[in-house]
């Protein structure tokens, strides 16, 4: 009686608010390219034709997507246990980390059949340990998640940073890399699978991750809403004195969610070492694990939703590459404003037009019961 | 309108025809209500009846969709409530409004300083008060701090501030519910002096012995709508209830105590104590037997330990001393039992705060009726049981709720979406479904409507004569007189007495309930008892 919960029917807070979002997004996008003097409507097609228009636009986009499929789902996880993984950039570098540790360890010696199915294991086993550690300190001392996952992004990239520069950078190499995995340590290309099967597609980053992105989505729907693990998870990330009433341990959850947070966020190694570089690299997260962050707000924390919004950032992200090529004046640094605006008017201020969509529901809702209690009177 | 209010007898607070609607929900159709100056004006009725809807729009917290309030005679607006206050309304909430560190006179002051300087506002204040003290009776300790005050201090203090903000009308919300009877009489009788002052008095309540003990007249609610407004002397408190449920209840005592089973206990807890983090002393030296069909009632005011010793033999939280001997198994403090073994060993516990703890507000209601069962290989589903059998699980809802008639009988919904009533029906289903041979409960029917209190009662007796040890926990006498085969009150976290359920009236409880327990009988706590506490 007190709070007066927002009255909409599902589909108006599902579809329709997200898209209004996005559309406010896109104006007030738009009048920040008029202000530097260029076309938002050439800047939107160029985007769009980039991203979607051909091809190999294409392939980018959905590499693009697989990571933040792979972020957005830590968030989400984390999430649903009651807990703000902002360390997906950290858990995503450490994935790479394993892949590359194994790759270079196991790679010259095993097939591509064993040694990919251990990669990926590397990667989630990685990423996992990584988060463990924010999620004990946090369960057991008292250090607030927030806190300590991003000061672990700090660590990972100066470990990565460590590594390269002192161990695995090949003698006499000026570059600051490993050197490359045996072919059996590479997660195959779409475009070399559809080129053996004798379809030519033009090549792009697009590998097989992306299998694993659609797989991952299915766990943690299944974990979360069909498993009883999940159930627990949920319940301590909703109520964690209910859960302690229930008989559940609340600090064994907090380890386990931000275990399998990490897990998720570290097979972003495989798309991004395994995938497309076929060796270690500084810096190859670039920002994915905090992208992460916008697609789980966008999506709702729902697999269904980080999809959607995972492949709207895979859009943004290769169109705008294509805009800050093809349109004059407008610079990367554009690309990246107009990202942050839709983080802005899309994720963090999600509910703000969510009132305004109430009260119209309401109202019509009204007139349409007047309207009948008029016609039957 | 004219000639009432040359007359003088127009009433201080007129509500025309005020209707108010969330959503879905009717929380108001059409309510009038007129409360003649310096009276005291009832309003009862069941959980969700729209009492505290109505008297949220007098005070200015909502506005109705339509209707208007005149005030002595004058038509008004109130859109806020520095609007109701200016009126001379005052407000008094279930939960008080104050400052804990504060002391009572800061409290008092505090949005209302009448001067620049404190010292100088503070001493008007102060003369301010003692005089209205004097004159109303309405003693309160002005330079103590709020949180060293006892409850029925603070609801004084409460009501002082509303007097000191010039309030003619006073809007009392449940105000006994956190009172002892002694407090209960105190607090009546220096409502009857305000009356006399020709203050007006809102009474919200649905203690209806109370409404019969200091109303004029009073207004019966249902479904957002009046029932009836009548002069008390033409009421009884049987036909009060039936107006406010729509049908008879029964709310009374249902045959002789129970004779407990001979034979062992079902339940022994030894020399219980428990101390805060700050070493503040919460349980003293319990000790406790529940035998089989019996329910032994524990009386007291809230906050007098019964809530740690729910918390304690659920296995909640461990004690710093004692020990625990249920289903054949010995526990004792360090090595406590947990919530998990606790329904193991069919020790079942309905918490006092289902909100808090009884349920995950944000999971349906199939979700909810799981909880703390979720292990039980009935549950279980798909390999290695690692998914949890829904079907299963929502069919064993449909059946708790065909049993305990949750209402709407939808385990879809949301847990947060059923009424409080609905929603502790749910979680007695899913407690008494597993044939607990032991039931902990706190406060059963707290803001539960009378109709659903007379199923749960119902089903708790049964529960009883099944054989079941009950321990109820409950701030509402009425409800210990009419389950408990025996009692045991509580004070200061100790247990000050024992009565049969023979020897038990509202005063005899009443002065066990206050009686001041002997500090010399404190056990010594182990050396930082307090900190080592086993917490979630």
């Amino acid at each position: 009686m007190s709070s007066q919960a927002l009255q909409m029917p599902r589909w108006m807070d599902l579809v329709l608010l997200p898209l209004w979002n996005l559309l406010i997004a896109l104006l007030v996008a738009g009048g920040v390219v008029l202000l530097i003097g260029a076309s938002p409507w050439q800047a939107l097609t160029v985007l769009l034709e980039g991203a979607l228009g051909s091809a190999r636009g294409l392939g980018y986009t959905l590499y693009y997507t697989t990571t933040f499929i792979f972020t957005g789902l830590a968030v989400a996880v984390a999430f649903h246990g009651g807990l703000f993984n902002i360390g997906g950039e950290g858990q995503a570098t450490l994935g790479g980390i394993g892949v590359a540790l194994l790759s270079l360890w196991l790679g010259p010696k095993l097939p591509a059949v064993v040694m990919l199915p251990l990669a990926v294991a590397a990667a989630a086993l990685f990423g996992m340990l990584w988060a463990a550690v924010p999620g004990y300190l946090q369960a057991w001392r008292g250090s607030h998640v927030v806190i300590t996952t991003i000061m672990f992004n700090f660590l990972a990239a100066s470990l990565n940073g460590y590594l390269l520069v002192n161990w695995l950078r090949p003698a006499g190499s000026m570059s600051v890399e490993s050197s490359d995995f045996a072919p059996s340590a590479r997660m195959p290309a779409i475009h070399e699978l559809a080129a053996s099967f004798g379809w030519e597609l033009p090549s792009s980053p697009l590998n097989l991750s992306i299998v694993l992105a659609v797989l991952a989505c299915f766990f943690v729907w299944w974990f979360l809403w069909k498993s009883r693990a999940g159930y627990v998870l949920r319940a301590v990330g909703a109520n964690p004195s209910a859960a302690h009433y229930a008989g559940i341990r609340p600090r064994w959850q907090v380890l386990a969610a931000m275990g399998l947070s990490g897990a998720l966020a570290g097979l972003v190694g495989i798309n991004e070492i395994a995938g497309v570089q076929g060796k270690l690299t500084l810096d190859f997260v670039a920002g994915a694990g905090f992208t992460g962050i916008a697609v789980a707000l966008m999506g709702r924390n729902h697999p269904v939703g980080i999809v959607l919004a995972s492949l709207l950032f895979g859009v943004l992200y290769q169109g705008g590459v294509e805009v800050s090529f093809e349109v004059p004046g407008f610079s990367r640094e554009m690309v990246v404003t107009v990202q942050g605006l839709i983080v802005l008017f899309a994720g963090a201020m999600a509910m703000v037009s969510a009132p305004m969509f109430a009260k119209l529901y309401t109202l019509v809702s009204r007139r349409a019961r007047q309207a009948e209690g008029k016609s039957h009177g | 309108m004219t000639e009432s209010s040359r007359g003088g007898s127009a009433p201080a607070v007129r509500l025309c025809d005020i209707s108010k609607r969330f959503g879905a929900v009717q929380a108001n159709r059409a309510v009038s209500l007129s409360v003649m100056p310096g009276t005291v004006h009832g309003l009862v009725g069941e959980n969700g009846a729209g009492k505290s809807t109505l008297m949220a729009i007098l005070y200015g917290y909502y506005h109705a969709d339509e209707g208007h309030i005149e005030i002595n005679g004058q038509r008004v607006q109130i859109a806020n409530s520095h609007q109701a206050i200016d009126l001379g309304i005052g407000m008094v909430h279930q939960h008080f409004m104050l400052v804990d560190t504060l002391s009572a006179l800061d409290n008092v002051m505090l949005g209302a300083e009448p001067a620049f300087f404190l010292s100088r506002a503070k001493r008007q204040v102060r003369q301010q008060l003692e005089a209205l003290m004097r004159e109303t009776g309405l003693q309160v300790r002005l330079d103590a701090t709020v949180a060293d005050l006892p409850v029925g201090e603070l609801q004084r203090l409460e009501i002082l501030k509303a007097l000191y903000r010039g309030a003619r009308i006073l809007i009392l919300d449940e105000p006994t519910a956190v009172l002892t009877p002694q407090e209960t009489d105190q607090l009546f009788e220096v409502l009857r002096r305000l009356r006399e002052r020709g203050t007006t008095i809102l009474l919200i309540t649905h203690k209806l012995r109370e409404v019969m003990a200091l109303c004029d007249a009073v207004t019966v609610m249902r479904a957002g709508a009046v029932v009836k407004t009548t002069a008390i002397g033409d009421t009884s408190p049987e036909d009060l209830a039936e107006s406010m449920v729509g049908r008879k209840v029964n709310l009374g005592r249902a045959g002789e105590a129970a004779a407990p089973a001979a034979g062992a206990p079902a339940l022994q807890a030894h020399g219980l104590s428990v101390a805060s983090g700050a070493g503040v002393h919460l349980l003293t030296n319990v000790s406790l037997t529940l035998r089989p069909g019996e329910i032994v009632g524990v009386a007291g005011v809230s906050g007098n330990g019964q809530s740690e010793l729910l918390e304690v033999l659920a296995g909640m939280r461990g004690p710093d001393a004692g020990s625990l001997h249920v289903a054949g198994r010995d526990f004792r403090a360090g090595a406590w039992l947990d919530p998990r073994t606790a329904r193991d060993l069919k020790l079942a516990h309905v918490p006092e705060d289902r909100h808090l703890l009884g349920m995950v507000m944000s999971f349906p209601a199939w979700e909810t009726a799981a909880l703390g069962y979720h292990e039980q290989d009935q549950y279980c589903a798909g390999p290695l049981g690692l998914a949890m059998n829904q079907r299963h699980l929502r069919a064993q809802t449909a059946r708790m709720m065909e049993d305990f008639d949750v209402r709407p009988r939808n385990a879809e919904l949301g847990s947060s979406k059923f009424s409080g009533g609905n929603q502790q029906k749910l979680i007695l289903a899913r407690e008494i479904g597993q044939h607990p041979a032991v039931l902990l409960v706190g406060q059963p029917t707290r803001g539960v409507d009378i109709g659903a209190i007379e199923f749960i009662h119902n089903q708790l007796r049964r529960l009883r004569d099944a054989g079941c040890a009950v321990l109820l926990v409950s701030s509402e006498l009425d409800e210990i007189l009419a389950l408990a085969d025996r009692v045991v009150v509580m004070n200061a976290g100790r247990i000050t007495g024992e009565l049969a359920i023979d020897a038990c009236n509202e005063t005899s409880l009443g002065l066990l309930m206050a009686a001041t327990p002997d500090p010399a009988d404190t056990p010594a706590l182990p050396a930082g008892a307090g900190a080592a506490k086993a917490s979630p």
